[in-house]
């Protein structure tokens, strides 16, 4: 929208014309100061005595007209664009290789792309190369220069093999000065050995700090740290630099100049297998269906843990209750969960038992009280009889799992 | 249980709080597997010291004799290795996925597969069976998942904490064991010795930098509450509604399989 201000004299003329049809649809009801035919400013002290219902619910009269006036004036709030760095002609790269889980730069990944960033400097360049779809929309602002990436159906599941020559092929047509990759169990630690192993390249491992020629990294059970001079090929444990966060970049997409030569895989990946939530540790599951003093049928409980297939936990009250195992306790007491999404069902969320879920992405509560902390914390709460939700909720699942079958038939 | 050729690589480790010489525990867990697929055709080696008393609990986990390829202390030991299994006719190696002391960099398993030209699994949790020249076995993968892999024997696996614990080693056992020692040429570690070996300082906690150009955003960031408010409540609902909104959103985050 422009800001040059338009005056509408006809409007204006009208809104002055108390006996004009359309006088009352332009009187626009808070404004207090406007600029007269003959340009000098009015007032109506009636609407400014009037006064506004503040944000805490108080009546306020504010007689500068300033409150007043927001609703004509532009909101001078505008989106803040962060300078854009552009690297036209880059003397060097660097490469960083992201983990992308779920398909976007998870906070690991932006701590890297901050250490290469700095690794660049102003002559080089970042490039990340990514493998596979992605959902990630901000690849400028978490500082990437050059986004290469790797798309194709060799890529897709478990094959470290055809990635390390896909990055050796980057290797081979950008040269880059150092290759970036996150010291995680999630991929990026295996497949940067991988590389590590396959360029010859002695890699700086588990690397926490890099300044100047010299890095640290932790060594052996992390009782010590290693001091070297800084590697091409560099392992970062996570928080190892700030991530980008004072400058806009360009992601300008690039090619891989020759295609990746196929290798006959050795190892073939066969899919994901079932795992029997009871056995996955509690501090590291993924979903947790966890249960306090609102079960009263524990029976169903146990039902409906196996049929979502989820760990169980419980609060302190139910453990003490004797209605489960001291090991399944979730809080300060208890177990620290990591938990991706953890239901909730009739625990009301003392603070030990929030602390304890604080890592939780999405809580869901179910719960008679809605009052209570946990429904403060939680992303969705369901306000309502513990036993019948959970009986609802079985059979729900067991439909749906019902017509996948018949669906694969 | 197989008749696998199976050899395990061990190290000797460090204890978490005292420092003093243990067996490591990630190689325990590989001697574990190994044990429990081969019994005591398992063969283990180690490249190190022979005269090292921590090697000996090893043997207490019921084997009867343990080979050392002798080396000195910060020499490399990926040649004398690999040499040896080039000539042992290992069809499974199995170590663990770090060392305990020393650089402990996880680079081993990946250099001897590399070196031996055999593929490498990392992460092994479990073989499940093997037949026709490959063996399929599980991965573990982070949150307790597991993948099924088929692999090309013979090949490098790597055993982290999610394989079975390590069984107890017994004091008779690892006094009666027998240690072999050979001798092979020392290769020194060039690299290593560019880089010093500390104590582990603390990592510096990360500070929340706000980044806030007016005094009303400082104000805002300073009183801002962490998170909540911004749930939805489902209040008055049928318990069928209830659970279809659960349902929906166990859906869409893809816990339900």
């Amino acid at each position: 929208m422009s800001e040059i201000i338009r005056r509408d004299p006809r409007a204006e003329w009208i809104a002055r014309n108390r006996l004009h049809p359309l006088h009352a649809a332009l009187q626009s009801q808070n404004q207090t100061v406007w600029i007269g035919p003959n340009g000098i400013v009015r007032k109506n002290p009636h609407a400014i005595a009037a006064g506004f219902i503040g944000p805490a619910g108080i009546k306020r009269i504010d007689r500068s007209g300033a409150q007043q006036g927001t609703g004509t004036r532009r909101s001078a709030s505008v989106e803040v664009q962060l300078p854009l760095h552009v690297v036209e002609q880059p003397a060097y790269y660097v490469a960083v290789v992201p983990d992308m889980v779920g398909g976007r730069l998870s906070s690991h990944d932006k701590d890297l792309l901050g250490l290469a960033r700095r690794l660049a400097g102003s002559e080089g360049a970042v490039l990340a190369v990514v493998f596979g779809e992605h959902k990630e929309s901000a690849f400028d602002s978490a500082g990437v220069d050059r986004l290469l990436l790797l798309d194709g159906e060799q890529y897709q599941g478990y094959a470290p093999e055809q990635r390390v020559l896909a990055l050796r092929a980057v290797d081979n047509q950008f040269a880059p000065r150092h290759w970036l990759l996150p010291d995680s169990r999630t991929g990026g630690g295996e497949l940067g050995r991988r590389l590590a192993a396959s360029l010859g390249e002695r890699p700086a491992t588990r690397v926490w700090q890099a300044e100047g020629e010299r890095c640290v990294g932790r060594a052996g059970a992390g009782q010590q740290d290693i001091q070297r001079p800084l590697a091409r090929l560099i392992l970062a444990a996570a928080e190892c630099a700030e991530p980008v966060s004072e400058t806009r970049h360009e992601a300008r997409p690039v090619e891989l100049a020759w295609q990746v030569a196929r290798n006959l895989p050795r190892i073939e990946d066969l899919g994901p297998v079932a795992v029997d939530p009871a056995q996955i540790p509690m501090a590291e599951a993924e979903f947790i269906l966890s249960g306090g003093n609102g079960v009263k049928d524990w029976e169903l409980f146990h039902r409906a843990a196996s049929a979502l297939g989820a760990t169980e936990g419980a609060s302190r009250v139910a453990v003490d209750d004797g209605h489960m195992p001291r090991s399944r306790q979730v809080g300060a007491t208890g177990t620290w969960v990591t938990a991706r999404v953890y239901l909730a069902v009739g625990i009301s969320g003392a603070i030990q038992h929030l602390q304890g879920i604080g890592a939780c992405d999405k809580v869901v509560a179910v719960n008679l009280d809605p009052g209570c902390d946990m429904i403060k914390r939680a992303d969705l709460s369901v306000i309502g009889d513990s036993s019948a939700i959970l009986q609802a909720l079985i059979e729900r699942v067991a439909a749906w799992r019902q017509e996948g079958r018949r669906d694969a038939a | 249980m197989t008749d696998l050729n199976i050899v395990a690589l061990v190290s000797i480790g460090a204890h978490p709080a005292s420092g003093r010489a243990r067996r490591a525990e990630q190689d325990a867990r590989a001697v574990e597997l190994g044990l429990r697929l081969a019994g005591k055709r398992l063969r283990v080696l180690h490249a190190g010291n022979p005269r090292e008393e921590a090697l000996r609990s090893y043997l207490g986990m019921g084997l009867d004799e343990l080979a050392v390829l002798e080396q000195p202390a910060g020499a490399d030991a990926l040649p004398a290795l690999a040499d040896y299994l080039a000539d042992a006719g290992a069809q499974l190696v199995l170590t663990g996925s770090q060392a305990e002391t020393g650089e402990g960099s996880g680079m081993l398993p990946f250099l001897l597969a590399e070196r031996l030209g055999w593929p490498l699994v990392v992460g092994l949790a479990e073989v499940e069976k093997v037949e026709d020249g490959s063996a399929q076995v599980l991965q573990a993968l982070p949150r307790g998942q597991r993948r099924r892999l088929r692999v090309r024997l013979p090949f490098v696996a790597s055993v982290d904490s999610a394989a079975p614990g390590a069984r107890q080693s017994a004091f008779g056992p690892a006094r009666r064991g027998r240690i072999e020692a050979h001798e092979v040429a020392v290769v020194e570690d060039q690299l290593l010795a560019a880089s010093t070996l500390q104590p582990a300082r603390p990592r510096p906690k990360r500070l929340k930098v706000i980044k806030a150009k007016t005094g009303a955003e400082r104000m805002k960031a300073a009183t801002a509450k962490a998170a909540g408010g911004t749930g939805q409540v489902l209040k008055d609902v049928s318990p069928q509604a209830g659970a279809e909104a659960i349902f929906k959103l166990l859906l869409d985050e893809g816990v339900l399989r």
